[in-house]
């Protein structure tokens, strides 16, 4: 049978303008950056986008000190029922310039298009939806009758979802009266300041959310600034453990979402046709760039020829190139420092002995890519068995019994998420319960929703986004008795 | 034959560590002088090492998925007979707080009463905390989705300096409620209350290694307890007032495996009589959130 062939079905970036360089968004207002800019690129095509300003420390104290101001005056004071029209007006406002959010998203980081328009910007309006109706009802969420803000929330987040992380910080911060200084990563901060021009249609007041670019340095004056109450970082372990020692024996407060090497364990009785989609999605979704991707499967002995011919199989299908093509089922990978890091980690396992298998599929001449990769033969002791790998690869493990696949899924000091495919319910209960992982899917992987708290056990980090838990890192307990 | 009116001299004990459910003395072999309030001789308690750190840590990691695993009734049954037997030692602990904290018997009777009833308050949430943590997410999808809280881990506890039973039962009991197993380290110069409750905690049903108590010199152990990296989280209570090491330096080496850590209340250790709360058990805790698709 031939196979099908797709037409080029390109998204037009038109829809989105992008100037040439930006500035800071401190106060209400762009301005300049003191340090030397930087430039931000388009990984598909490793074309200049814009300059993008960074911010020095001078800079970063102006942002704090402007989200000082507007929290004791403006934002801390006001009603929660009219902090929840803003953030209301905020979701209308993202849904209504979804499509221009999706192409800059895709321009900037490199995800396909279909992801950037039916994942991230959706979610990220439904974010700002969840926690606006949250902002008068604080009272009713169990942290005492009269819960307070911490003040000024200083957060830093990564570059796989650039405009997700940012609704999962800034929306329950805003919610329960804190102020922003938000600092985009590096690769990707154009989402972010684009909506920063959708705050000053939503007409916020000034300062209650300040948008720093920079690099590590720039996230790192944010998180020392003694002006910062709450510290909410996305990103890597080793970074997260930086911050969590910076912050010792001070009053700061801080969440950390960090990195994860999940399990996503198949047992023999699994719908395997589901399965397979399952284990497809839960790594080679954005590209594997995501931190609770199921990046390792074990799969029970019996069926583990089977799964893995099928998802060879399935994974030859799967398109690799133009982001901005609307049938690209894996885009570009973020950054050439990002697709070294995949490179070398891929070149450990082989070197260690696994068994490499790489999808044929062709790859385009500029750009960063990496086509999906699947290796068998692995042992719990290689890195790529252990080290977060960030990337479409997938290391095969297997086992025989479910106590071999718990205490496989456990050995490793991340514990961000897990998936379970079987059958049989009394065996997903129990196994739920012995996962030592934040968010465990079963028969599903990949699925996420404002409702639904997310954070890590261990060396994944501490506290939840999401839900009603995702409150309770952005407020202090209080009643009135 | 004459007798004598020589007084009967009164049987010491020998106050040691509890580890996996057994008592130990320091495998360092050292001990030190524990005086009261007044500064008269109390007792000599064993003075822990680095390697008595390292096996109670080794005893709680083994004994935590059982005391997890239990039901959350049983936990709660074998907390509340802890107090129960609280209650039959009261006389010693009265002794013990009046002593070294050098109150009144009134204000010890006081304090001993509030520790026992705290340990009921505590008892009571084992099969509370999942309801009132917990909850259903209305997911816009087909999905069964649930949030749970589980017991971090091993927790090590630094018990408070001043507070010798009052303080140490606001801290161990909290922790104890979910699952987690425990590492506490005592007051530094008031230890014989926490020796005492280990003696308790022997004899009650709480499993071996559930409580492991140290006595010895918090500038000594806490900081092994800190960087320990089977140590999932750290009570720093009893960095307050402990010579020779703050809470800041202790949360810094605790960042190394990114150990949950409970700051102090304030920079000197306050009144322990209106502390007990439900964050003193969330704090331990995480939370797992479970998905699972809806179909026919």
């Amino acid at each position: 049978m031939s196979k099908f062939e797709y037409a080029p079905a390109p998204e037009s970036a038109s829809v989105v303008d992008i100037d040439s360089s930006y500035g800071l968004f401190i106060d209400g207002e762009f301005v300049e950056g003191s340090g030397a800019a930087m430039k931000t690129v388009n990984p598909a095509t490793e074309e200049v986008l814009a300059d993008v300003a960074v911010a020095d420390e001078a800079d970063v104290d102006r942002a704090v000190a402007a989200a000082r101001r507007a929290q004791e005056q403006v934002w801390g004071p006001m009603p929660g029922a009219e902090r929840a029209k803003y953030l209301f007006r905020i979701a209308r406002l993202l849904a209504e310039r979804s499509r221009e959010f999706a192409v800059l998203e895709t321009l900037d980081n490199g995800k396909p298009i279909r992801e950037s328009r039916d994942v991230d910007v959706p979610t990220a309006a439904a974010h700002f939806f969840y926690y606006a109706g949250w902002a008068d009802k604080l009272s009713y969420a169990g942290y005492g009758s009269e819960p307070r803000p911490h003040g000024v929330a200083g957060q830093v987040i990564p570059w796989n979802f650039p405009l997700l992380m940012l609704a999962w910080k800034i929306a329950p911060a805003l919610a329960t009266g804190n102020t922003v200084v938000l600092k985009p990563a590096e690769t990707t901060p154009l989402t972010a300041l684009l909506f920063a021009d959708l705050l000053r249609q939503a007409e916020l007041p000034p300062g209650v959310v300040n948008i720093i670019t920079g690099a590590g340095p720039t996230g790192s004056a944010l998180v020392r600034h003694a002006g910062v109450d709450k510290v909410a970082f996305t990103g890597s372990t080793a970074v997260g453990k930086q911050i969590a020692k910076q912050i010792a024996g001070t009053r700061k407060h801080a969440t950390l979402e960090l990195g994860g090497k999940a399990a996503n364990i198949v047992f023999d009785d699994a719908p395997v046709d589901q399965a397979i989609e399952g284990i497809v999605n839960g790594i080679y979704f954005n590209q594997g760039q995501v931190c609770c991707a199921g990046s390792r499967l074990l799969v029970q002995e019996s069926i583990a020829e089977e799964v893995t011919e099928r998802l060879k199989g399935r994974l030859s299908t799967l398109r690799v190139g133009d982001p901005m093509d609307k049938n690209t089922d894996v885009g570009a990978i973020n950054s050439a420092a990002q697709l070294e890091r995949i490179t070398t980690l891929t070149q450990a396992g082989q070197a260690e002995g696994a068994t490499r298998w790489t999808s044929d599929c062709p790859l385009p001449e500029t750009g960063y890519w990496f086509a999906p990769t699947v290796f068998t033969d692995v042992s719990s002791a290689h890195r790529i068995a252990r080290e977060e790998i960030f990337g479409p690869v997938l290391s095969v493990l297997t086992f025989r019994t479910p106590a071999e696949a718990i205490a496989k899924a456990n050995t490793i000091p991340y514990g961000l998420s897990a998936g379970i495919w079987t059958e049989k319910g009394s065996r997903i209960l129990a196994m739920a319960d012995a996962m030592r992982a934040g968010v465990v899917w079963a028969n599903t992987f990949n699925r996420f929703d404002p409702t639904s708290p997310f954070g890590g056990y261990k060396e994944s980090g501490y506290g939840r986004e999401g839900g009603r838990h995702g409150l309770a890192p952005y407020l202090v307990e209080g009643t009135v008795r | 034959m004459s007798s004598t009116t020589t007084p009967r001299l009164d049987v010491r004990k020998t106050y040691k560590l509890f580890v996996g459910g057994k008592f130990p003395r320091s495998e360092s072999g050292r001990t030190y002088e524990i005086t009261t309030a007044e500064g008269t001789f109390a007792a000599n308690a064993a003075l822990a090492s680095r390697k008595d750190a390292r096996d109670a840590v080794r005893a709680a990691r083994a004994a935590q998925p059982g005391w997890a695993g239990a039901t959350a009734y049983n936990r709660g049954q074998v907390l509340y007979r802890v107090a129960e037997l609280l209650e039959g030692r009261r006389a010693q602990f009265v002794g013990d707080v009046a002593a070294g904290e050098g109150v009144s018997a009134k204000k010890a009777e006081e304090l001993v009463s509030a520790a026992i009833d705290r340990w009921v308050w505590y008892a009571g949430w084992t099969d509370k905390v999942a309801q009132v943590a917990g909850n259903a997410n209305p997911v816009a999808g087909p999905y069964f989705n649930l949030s749970v809280p589980e017991p971090t881990g091993v927790v090590a506890v630094l018990a408070p300096q001043a507070s010798s039973l009052l303080g140490l039962v606001s801290v161990l009991a909290p922790v104890l409620v979910s699952g987690n197993s425990v590492v506490v380290l005592s007051s530094q110069d008031r230890p014989l209350p926490a020796v005492t409750l280990s003696e308790v905690l022997a004899t009650s049903d709480v499993p071996g290694g559930v409580v492991n108590v140290l006595t010895g010199r918090t500038a000594e152990v806490a900081p092994h307890l800190a960087a320990h990296m089977d140590v999932n989280a750290i009570d720093l209570a009893g960095a307050l007032g402990a010579d020779g090491i703050t809470w800041g330096e202790l949360e810094a080496d605790a960042a190394e495996n990114l150990k949950r850590v409970r700051r102090p209340a304030g920079e000197t250790e306050g009144d322990w009589l209106d502390t007990q709360s439900l964050e003193a058990i969330l704090a331990f805790t995480e939370t797992k959130t479970v998905w699972h698709p809806k179909g026919m």
